[in-house]
């Protein structure tokens, strides 16, 4: 084991610019097997959205750290509809390429937002078997956003539906909006 | 913003995706060396579908020699990865060869703690190695001998051929 060898400090590397990419083929492949593991591991299909969207939490934590300090200049977001523009835009284009499609407030419930993708990316290449329809694996991305909101002090609960395509139900805490108002009274 | 390639996803959400399967692993089962098996098994999994796609994509022509292979893997990891690895280090025999990499997109922003410093970090590609090549009959082992992560200069993962596999018969035929 070459335990005297210098590791590398990530610290020392300079950032990595954004511009890499990969085979689609790669990433579905990846994803595929990353269903099939977790699928192997659960008895539900909630038990089942819990593990992808665990998956993706990993992966938005580092996402608000990445994108905050090269694209953000280290300057974070206060208020609620400008992080939730940041994740429809920013966010998405550096993960995706593209803006999210639409993004909505529910109606009867000021906490409530809807983040409309019609075609997720990870879904693109799963078919669900008839059934078991309601398995969604943009619960990986769900949990993506959910890890961005809470990491950038917006907590909230994220879950993926069959709705439009793809929408994400963005449900913030309370603390929250009772937060942002005060800032508007400001 | 890069040009909208369908057929192209962002490499740091490959790359944090593949970090959070390992992360995951790591939690999942007690001791490195399962997560480096666990991986290399996905990684064949992987392979054995992946083959398909570059059969289609690259439409390569058979191989002759494994000079011929290694040529094909190296054409795959750009494919696939975008990366340009070197082949060199043949053995005597013409039977091992070493496909090197300068950087490992798959290692993007990874550091090892002290504590897994036996894991194989980006073991799935030996894995997919394997399972590509079981698929055109041919059986060879994939590991690596040297990895950036661990403070070595290039990741280096080397490849031996074990032996051609014949079609397997179908049983009750002859």
């Amino acid at each position: 084991m070459s335990s005297n060898k210098q590791r590398p400090s990530i610290l020392d590397k300079s950032l990595s610019r954004g511009k890499s990419e990969v085979s689609i083929t790669a990433y579905a492949l990846l994803f595929s097997e990353m269903v099939q593991y977790s699928h192997n591991r659960v008895q539900s299909v909630s038990d089942l959205h819990n593990k992808l969207s665990e998956l993706g939490e990993r992966v938005g934590v580092r996402m608000v750290e990445l994108l905050f300090v090269r694209e953000r200049n280290y300057k974070r977001e206060t208020k609620l509809l400008n992080v939730l523009l940041f994740v429809k835009g920013t966010l998405w284009k550096s993960l995706f390429n593209k803006e999210a499609d639409k993004l909505d407030r529910a109606t009867d419930d000021e906490r409530t937002f809807y983040l409309i993708e019609k075609e997720a990316l990870v879904n693109r290449f799963i078919s669900v078997p008839r059934d078991k329809s309601s398995i969604n694996c943009a619960a990986f991305m769900a949990g993506v956003i959910q890890a961005v909101l809470n990491c950038t002090g917006f907590p909230a609960k994220v879950t993926a539906l069959w709705h439009k395509g793809t929408t994400f139900m963005i449900k913030f805490d309370d603390a929250v909006l009772i937060r942002d108002k005060q800032l508007e009274g400001r | 913003m890069r040009a909208n390639d369908p057929k192209k996803v962002s490499g740091e959400l490959f790359t944090l995706t593949y970090g959070s399967l390992v992360a995951q692993l790591l939690k999942d089962y007690e001791n490195v060396d399962d997560v480096n098996r666990q991986l290399e098994r996905m990684g064949y999994n992987i392979g054995m579908r992946l083959i398909e796609d570059f059969l289609a994509r690259a439409n390569p022509g058979r191989c002759y020699d494994l000079r011929d292979t290694a040529d094909k893997i190296q054409q795959a990891f750009k494919l696939y990865l975008g990366v340009s690895p070197s082949i060199g280090s043949w053995s005597p025999g013409g039977d091992e060869f070493s496909v090197v990499m300068e950087t490992n997109p798959m290692a993007e922003f990874v550091e090892l703690p002290e504590h897994c410093l036996g894991l194989r970090y980006s073991n799935i590609l030996t894995g997919v190695i394997r399972g590509a090549c079981e698929m055109v009959q041919l059986e060879v082992m994939a590991w690596f001998i040297a990895d950036q992560l661990k403070g070595d200069n290039m990741t280096e993962i080397r490849v031996k051929f074990v032996k051609r596999l014949e079609d397997a018969i179908p049983a009750g035929e002859d």
